[in-house]
């Protein structure tokens, strides 16, 4: 299993991967929305989206788990 | 003149205004979201009211919230800044409703420099010349055909478009209508309207622009020139007055100026606004867009004139004539070089946000520096607004000056507790083209890549 972390603070912008979609490295799961910029969260490796821990539009932290995958 | 301002603005700019109202003898009062109980620009004023939530949309562009509180705390005037209501028509006509005045031009000529394909015509049909391109917006129908017409490289712009947004660049035609889709899902998501227009690339173009008021009553100043080639995803990073372009000959400049000059004249604008253009390698200079308000890097142009042109937009929307303003020479009195370096709390390598706290935020203390900040030591930098944390501006008696007052500044100059941009801009500081005043919007393309 593999968390993949906001790098930033933010908004939860536009929520991309769905649970049991299989993505593979570079995907965009999530965009999130800080200082009025889109910053893609790609997936680091290849898997599937076991859970997701966030809503649209939801406040984030850095190093906030905003989606876990699992080999 | 006005006696209570209402600053619907945050950051560096309603900080910025407040001064000027202060040194008038007008009291300033500011706007908040709940993420700016502490700002700094709501210290700066003499009065605040709270308006809404942290995003700007329940607060800072909130046209009704906005108002409110300007009534209710009795203010006669309304100051934008830039960015957020400063280009928005119906704010402006709401203003005039309800009996404030709006500190910029009139409603009408936002709207028309707002559509950008609009304001393309009008100024082409003034004398201006602008980029080839098409006529009018295209349909999907005979899209490709336009195209072939202007040639390829093409930009695909969004006819309400800024910032970057809803533009693609299109090297060959086949790869012409997907962008256009493109172009016109993320127009459509960003400004509402997925209308979109066709230029012709230019190839390494410098951004020049004029610094122009009007009094609405035919009378038209133009405050020099500056520019802005230094960009990083088509936002302006670093600004000059006078632009050092060396292909910005004197006969051309006089011609441009008089173009402006009758431009601005012709549409009878009123306060303060630029006119944008690209100059490309062979000196043709093409007119790019407008933008009805003050712009972030006016300070540039204050240090070579001596100006506040917070002061004029002031009077002028007080009703004051421009020939008899504070300052007002014809040509106007242009000495020295100034150049700003916009503060972002970004990293310096990638270039992506950082919002966090400001431990400590410190710059020299010299006479040729100026800053302006939104933020102090201690303050937060919200990851609901932009990042710029502050402007540091640099006044040399000549542009050699003026480069080494800056590598002083920018050396000297403490953040911590975020990641900043300054180390980014020394890179800038030391790249040649930059060095020999003769670069374009290229520039910073080449110092991410090494």
């Amino acid at each position: 299993m593999a968390d993949v972390k906001s790098p930033m603070a933010g908004t939860i912008f536009e929520l991309i991967a769905a649970v049991g979609d299989a993505v593979e490295e570079g995907d965009e799961l999530v965009i999130l929305e800080s200082m009025k910029m889109e910053i893609p969260v790609e997936a680091p490796s290849d898997g599937t989206v076991a859970e997701i821990h966030i809503a649209q539009g939801d406040q984030v932290q850095e190093g906030d788990v905003l989606v876990t995958l699992s080999e | 003149m006005f006696q209570r301002v209402l600053i619907a603005n945050r950051g560096e700019i309603a900080a910025r205004v407040s001064r000027t109202c202060r040194r008038l003898g007008i009291e300033s009062h500011a706007v908040y979201s709940v993420a700016d109980a502490d700002a700094l620009h709501v210290r700066e004023a003499d009065g605040a009211t709270h308006i809404g939530a942290a995003p700007v949309a329940e607060s800072y562009i909130n046209v009704d919230a906005v108002l409110d509180a300007a009534v209710q705390a009795g203010c006669d005037a309304v100051h934008p800044g830039y960015g957020l209501l400063s280009e928005n028509g119906h704010f402006a006509q709401a203003c005039d409703e309800r009996g404030i005045t709006f500190i910029g031009p009139a409603a009408a000529h936002m709207e028309l420099m707002g559509n950008k394909n609009q304001a393309r015509a009008t100024m082409r049909d003034l004398g201006m010349p602008v980029i080839p391109g098409s006529a009018a917006t295209v349909a999907d129908d005979d899209a490709e055909a336009v195209a072939e017409e202007v040639g390829y490289p093409l930009l695909i712009k969004a006819s309400y478009g800024g910032g970057g947004i809803g533009m693609a660049t299109v090297k060959r035609p086949n790869q012409f209508s997907r962008s256009l889709r493109r172009a016109r899902s993320s127009a459509l998501r960003a400004f509402g309207s997925d209308e979109v227009y066709l230029e012709r690339l230019l190839v390494e173009p410098h951004h020049i622009e004029l610094q122009v008021f009007g009094d609405g009553q035919g009378n038209a100043a133009i405050l020099g020139d500056r520019e802005c080639s230094v960009q990083r995803r088509h936002q302006k990073v670093i600004e000059e007055a006078p632009a050092p372009a060396p292909h910005l000959t004197d006969e051309l400049r006089e011609r441009l100026y008089d173009q402006v000059r009758s431009a601005v004249a012709g549409l009878n604008y009123q306060n303060a606004g630029t006119v944008e253009c690209l100059l490309d390698a062979s000196g043709e200079i093409f007119f790019l867009e407008m933008n009805t308000r003050l712009q972030v890097e006016h300070p540039v142009t204050e240090m070579v004139t001596g100006l506040d042109l917070v002061e004029w937009q002031l009077r002028i929307a007080a009703g004051e004539p421009l020939t008899e303003l504070p300052g007002y020479g014809d040509p106007p009195p242009i000495s020295g070089h100034a150049i700003e370096t916009r503060i972002y709390a970004e990293d310096p390598e990638t270039l992506l946000p950082s919002p966090g706290s400001i431990d400590v935020l410190e710059v020299p203390d010299e006479p040729w520096l100026r800053l302006d900040a939104g933020v102090a030591s201690g303050d937060e930098v919200s990851h609901f607004y932009d990042p710029l944390m502050a402007k540091l501006i640099v006044y040399g008696a000549d542009r050699p000056e003026a480069l080494e007052r800056l590598r002083i500044a920018l050396d000297g100059s403490r953040i911590e507790g975020l990641k900043h941009n300054i180390p980014f801009l020394q890179r800038v500081l030391d790249a040649q083209p930059f060095i020999d005043g003769n670069y374009d919007v290229t520039l910073t393309d080449g110092l991410l890549k090494s």
